[in-house]
């Protein structure tokens, strides 16, 4: 009875919030109309703002009278890049790493200057375009073909990411660790206390109930998993350095994830995990189509986690973004409080949004393991 | 579309922090943060037995204390029957030699008493015999010294015989 009060007060909340979000969102479709149509101006302090409250480093564009574009602003934060920015016009620069057929060549992306110079390196020239690395002719174009056989392995925005998150877990869990060594058999304290329910969840929750007894091999695999993801989320929620980057929103990480769980359920599973897929339990006629379906699925399974992760975590910012973006489309600061409202609201969302991902990367991951290891009697 | 394809750079630079990272976890963290929490769990465990058995043994002792305690104390009561029964057993058997005894007694000090009055009636009757002998002796010696007297008395002695 009490339960069902709450309830029905949640929900007459939710309707509450999604009643505005689509009447902001109406309103958001009618601004962009008359910004297109009238053509009108931006102000230049706006503009200018706008690019430093959204965190961009592309910000020459603010100087000029550019008219505001979410869409682009939005893109950029979501993707890859190859400075750091860390407030109004000022940018880490990181190390550009790339392998030429001629050998590698190491230097700073601070030698792009935003993209407005070109680079002479070792074997080639370089230009910044679309935080894509290109190759310049000598006559001063992008050369296509020589971009192409240039690889790229900067240590970008979302690596260098990636690395500082890849720091805290580790700091963070050594010391737990340390801490287990110190106080055996004593009930945990501090940071320990806080990060053992997790591992116990885990253990308890995610291994136990999917793999079965032989859970034990694969828990180092799914607590990095899980505590890899859900560190590089709630990192990638934190809107300023170090954080802010869009690490597990990004389709490389959740590729190199979601292959890993494909090497590791595959070569893991058993006997009956390979009867399954290539002598189906139906009538043989059924065997063509069956194997084909079978076989896809050992792949389609870890495409899904990818393209799951991504989207999750890309969306989430993408929102976020709007959001702020909603006060330099209506360039009014009355709108502020109402952005702001919702992006809190989003935020906490994130939070759970973070640990759910992450939660369910593991949780498949779990299961998958758990059909390939599945013994049948 | 840019976003949806993944790029070389980033696939090869997370491939290697992950499995660092999974390498180093294992090895420095969840070998011992599993390994304590398993040993404390398997250690909450065997203590909750060991309370669990001493519980049972707890149990057990007392229900075994108050057996002995009411052997005992039937032990005591059957003990203390017997001690009531031996008791009056004794003082029966005591009063009644005690009895038989006093009887014997007195019967023995009713012939003593019979025959020492016996013995002293025959000596008083001897005695008496003797002294009256002795007596008559002398008053018939005294009576008997002058013919007067003599005379006197058999005449004293014949008038009483006539009387008679």
């Amino acid at each position: 009875m009490d339960c069902n009060r709450v309830f029905v007060s949640k929900v007459k909340r939710l309707t509450v919030v999604f009643t505005l979000l689509i009447a902001f969102l109406s309103i958001k479709i009618d601004t962009f109309a008359q910004v297109d149509s009238a053509v009108v101006p931006v102000d230049s302090a706006v503009a200018d703002s706008a690019h430093v409250a959204s965190g961009e480093p592309g910000a020459e564009a603010g100087l000029g009278k550019e008219k505001f574009e979410p869409t682009k602003v939005i893109m950029e934060h979501i993707a890859d890049s190859h400075m750091w920015h860390l407030w109004g016009h000022t940018s880490l620069p990181l190390p550009v790493i790339l392998y030429t057929p001629n050998g590698l060549e190491v230097f700073s992306s601070g030698n792009f200057h935003h993209g407005e110079h070109d680079y002479n390196g070792k074997y080639n020239n370089y230009r910044l375009e679309e935080d894509h690395i290109k190759v310049v002719a000598a006559d001063g174009k992008v050369d296509e073909e020589a971009s192409k056989a240039v690889l790229d392995f900067s240590i970008t925005k979302n690596v260098a990411a990636m690395f500082v998150a890849i720091l805290v877990i580790l700091i963070v869990f050594i010391s737990v660790a340390s801490a287990y060594k110190k106080r055996v058999g004593k009930a945990p304290k501090g940071l320990q206390s806080f990060i053992e329910p997790i591992v116990l969840f885990v253990r308890d929750d995610i291994a136990k109930p999917n793999i079965g007894h032989k859970y034990a091999k694969f828990m180092p695999y799914l607590l990095t998993t899980f505590f890899f993801l859900l560190f590089n989320n709630l990192l990638g929620l934190v809107p300023i350095f170090p954080g802010s980057a869009n690490v597990t929103g990004n389709i490389a990480l959740t590729f190199v994830m979601a292959l890993g769980t494909l090497i590791i359920v595959n070569i893991n599973g058993n006997k009956y995990y390979w009867k399954h897929i290539f002598l189906p339990d139906v009538p043989f006629w059924l065997w063509p189509l069956m194997v084909v379906v079978e076989v896809v699925g050992i792949i389609s399974k870890p495409f899904a986690l990818m393209v799951r992760l991504f989207a999750n975590m890309t969306a989430g910012h993408i929102i976020v973004l709007s959001l702020i973006s909603l006060i330099f489309i209506f360039e009014t600061l009355a709108i502020a409080p109402v952005s702001v409202a919702f992006v809190i609201f989003m935020d906490v969302l994130e939070l759970l949004v973070a640990f759910l991902q992450a939660f369910i990367f593991t949780l498949l991951t779990a299961l998958f393991i758990g059909m390939a290891v599945e013994e049948h009697h | 579309m840019d976003l949806v394809t993944p790029s070389i750079g980033l696939v090869f630079w997370t491939s290697l922090a992950f499995i660092c990272l999974l390498i180093l976890l294992r090895k420095f963290a969840w070998k011992p943060i599993l390994g304590a929490i398993h040993e404390r769990e398997q250690s909450i465990d065997e203590a909750l037995n060991k309370a669990e058995l001493a519980k049972q043994e707890m149990a057990r002792l007392t229900s075994q204390n108050q057996d002995l305690m009411q052997q005992a104390r039937a032990e005591r009561d059957e003990i203390l029957k017997e001690a009531k029964t031996l008791k009056d057993g004794i003082l029966n058997e005591a009063k009644k030699q005690a009895q038989v005894e006093g009887a014997k007694l007195i019967e023995k000090a009713k012939i003593e008493i019979e025959n020492q009055k016996k013995a002293a009636l025959a000596e008083v009757k001897d005695q008496v015999s003797t002294l009256s002998l002795e007596i008559a002796e002398r008053v018939l010696r005294t009576q008997l010294d002058d013919k007067t007297k003599q005379e006197a008395l058999v005449a004293n002695l014949l008038k009483d015989v006539e009387l008679n």
